[in-house]
């Protein structure tokens, strides 16, 4: 099994007319993604490569029975974009676009909270998801993930979830489903949805996670590992020789609290139990370890 | 974008915030005409972004044209903590009975927005918030509903500022909100929001943090823009739309995305090189911004190799080669290059470069093969 979307996911792309849309949707339903409905309000009664266009979310989801959305629309539309998606009721949403203000992103983040709880939020500024073998939504390339399990990856930073899948394909372990989660401030899916929905994946049997300097995302998904999960999980945290960042006024001290820094994030998943590698690399040979014992 | 406090309380005199009657002057026969339009006491203040400027005598009070003078004379062009003062902001004395503190920003655990406000403010702020923290009053806005008057006043009450000093915090903190929000800023901090002895409450600083992402709402802040602090080699990468830090090494840095660029500084210290720089190129770059990276990166002296990273996701492989092709035919690049390459179009890029490969444009086929090279090549030995 994967977690969230499959080879049945039918996904309509928001934004399939423009150059990106069009040259990654295509790539998608080459993987074997069920492309089912591009969108745009003045394209709608064409095509792209087959794939019919519709006027808005709504009419392609009325056409297809469409799922899924993927987002490839520019920054300032994106707001737009997200809500009409959910309102048309599709479940889970990938925004790919990247540059979208974070007020954006925390007024759609709790308007979904409170009026789509169904509705999952992959992104904004994310890689998008990729079942190995089944379904290929967003900007991943295909080739260097291998099929079949036993390990998840969830990852923070869109060009090393790349490298984590081609670390594992290298040797030649297999991925249930790869989640980029994105790094902005107000990511729609969490490190700790992911792990959740890892832990609860009969298939998956180890959990690699992909962090990076920032926030406390990787402290709470920790006390999640901890607490909650009974799968090994490894993990690679980006930034160990960062030179420290601007600091965001005092407020942004006391909401860290010292939490944020590399070496904090990795401390706080070893007393998990997490295995920390320093580089891409080592967390690709602790999971195979983790396998090799599986 | 950070910015300057003279700017920060122009943004807030914007949405109604009361501010102190002053203004930024760059010159000393300025600084004197203002603070005489003004009228004595005025205070001289240094704009930097840096904290301490106080302490280190960049901020003093003037009580005549003379003393106005001496101030921005001493004040302009001092060094504070390696930030040159060209910039200060003359304005009215205030006196003062309360010191409070004020800000919103976002809870990025929460996903809302946070509002901090605090009795016991001025420059200790944060040793408050450590040992004290009940001292300091929080609120959780929901970005949807946004501040209600209702809510603000529980929250002013909860901070327990001065009973006088209500009904203006309250109204400073609705218009904080609304500049936090339709300013599209990532942190506004007033310290110290003051109550004067006649009962208005003002505030005395503003620091603002704008959202980078959010400038196609604001076009007017590209004056801000203008006025950031970057170093010479950090402003020739912006002007080409580059992330990129400054480093002490001698590996220069290029890679796609923040995680794979900061992963691979990390990797070239762990293998026993000192990177240069770090540079990311974003997503999606095309030929012409990868010369522009290298030529940014080449414009440091102690560069003494290239390390370029790339795994394209949706920066494709062909693209990449183009433009490394191209920076080599149009820029004399003397440092060798180490270019790892994978992920969409990968072997499209690898065949374009194919041709070029030589002792100054190695190809290595992973992340570590590479890093090890490219630090031999700048001249050290890799573990």
């Amino acid at each position: 099994m994967s977690i969230f979307v499959d080879e049945t996911t039918k996904v309509v792309y928001q934004g399939l007319t423009g150059s990106q849309g069009r040259f990654y949707g295509l790539l998608n339903r080459d993987y074997g993604t069920q492309v089912v409905a591009g969108t745009s309000p003045k394209k709608a009664g064409t095509d792209v490569d087959g794939i019919p266009v519709y006027a808005n979310v709504g009419d392609a989801v009325a056409a297809t029975g469409a799922t899924a959305s993927c987002i490839f629309i520019p920054a300032p539309g994106v707001k737009d974009a997200v809500i009409e998606a959910a309102e048309a009721g599709i479940t889970f949403i990938v925004c790919i676009t990247e540059g979208v203000p974070a007020h954006d992103e925390a007024w759609f983040f709790n308007r979904l909270r409170r009026e789509f709880p169904g509705t999952r939020l992959l992104g904004p500024n994310c890689p998008g998801i990729i079942s190995p073998g089944r379904a290929n939504i967003g900007i991943t390339a295909g080739h260097i993930a291998k099929a079949g399990g036993p390990v998840g990856i969830v990852s923070r930073s869109g060009t090393l979830t790349y490298q984590a899948l081609y670390e594992l394909q290298q040797k030649d372990i297999g991925v249930t489903t790869c989640v980029g989660i994105g790094g902005d401030p107000v990511p729609g899916t969490s490190f700790i949805d992911c792990l959740r929905a890892f832990e609860a994946d009969p298939e998956t049997k180890a959990v690699m996670m992909i962090g990076e300097i920032g926030g406390s995302a990787e402290e709470e998904a920790a006390d999640f590992v901890k607490s909650s999960m009974s799968k090994p999980v490894t993990s690679y945290i980006a930034g160990v020789t960062a030179p420290p960042g601007k600091k965001m006024g005092h407020a942004g001290a006391i909401v860290s609290g010292g939490k944020g820094t590399a070496a904090a994030k990795m401390d706080a998943l070893r007393d998990a139990g997490v295995e920390v590698g320093l580089n891409p690399t080592e967390a690709g040979e602790l999971m195979a370890q983790v396998v090799a014992k599986l | 974008m950070d910015l300057f406090e003279y700017q920060g309380k122009q943004l807030f005199a914007r949405y109604g915030i009361p501010v102190s009657d002053g203004a930024p002057v760059t010159t000393v026969p300025e600084a004197v005409e203002v603070a005489d339009r003004i009228g004595y006491p005025v205070v001289v203040k240094a704009q930097v972004q840096v904290g301490g400027r106080g302490k280190a005598g960049g901020i003093k009070l003037a009580a005549s044209s003379e003393e106005a003078k001496a101030h921005a004379e001493a004040i302009l062009g001092m060094d504070i903590k390696g930030h040159v003062v060209k910039v200060v902001w003359i304005e009215r004395a205030s006196d003062i009975a309360q010191e409070y503190y004020a800000s919103f920003t976002l809870d990025r655990g929460a996903k809302l927005h946070l509002g901090m406000l605090s009795a016991q403010g001025g420059v200790e702020i944060e040793q408050v918030a450590e040992e004290n923290p009940e001292a300091i009053a929080r609120i959780h806005v929901d970005p949807v509903d946004g501040l209600s008057e209702a809510q603000c006043r529980e929250w002013v009450a909860a901070a327990k500022l001065d009973p006088s000093a209500t009904d203006g915090a309250v109204d400073i903190l609705m218009k904080l909100y609304t500049a936090y929000t339709e300013g599209d800023a990532d942190l506004v901090e007033i310290n110290p929001l003051i109550l004067t002895p006649d009962g208005r409450v003002h505030a005395l600083d503003a620091k603002v943090t704008l959202d980078d992402n959010a400038t196609f709402r604001h076009p007017d802040y590209v004056d801000y823009d203008a006025t950031q602090v970057r170093d010479t080699r950090e402003e020739f990468a912006h002007q080409q739309g580059l992330q990129y830090v400054g480093l002490e090494g001698s590996v220069g840095v290029i890679a796609n995305g923040a995680g794979l660029a900061m992963s691979t500084v990390d990797i070239v210290n762990q293998v026993g090189g000192s990177p240069a720089n770090f540079l990311d190129i974003g997503g999606g770059a095309n030929a012409d911004v990868m010369a522009g990276a290298l030529g940014v990166i080449v414009s440091d002296p102690d560069v003494r190799s290239i390390f370029i990273n790339i795994f394209g996701g949706i920066t494709k492989g062909e693209e990449v080669a183009n433009g490394i092709v191209q920076a080599l035919e149009r820029a004399q690049i003397d440092a060798p290059i180490v270019i790892r390459l994978d992920g969409t179009n990968a072997d499209e890029g690898r065949k374009i470069l194919e041709p070029h490969l030589s002792d100054r444009l190695q190809m290595q086929p992973t992340m570590l093969d590479a890093t090890r090279r490219a630090v031999e090549l700048a001249g050290g030995t890799a573990k």
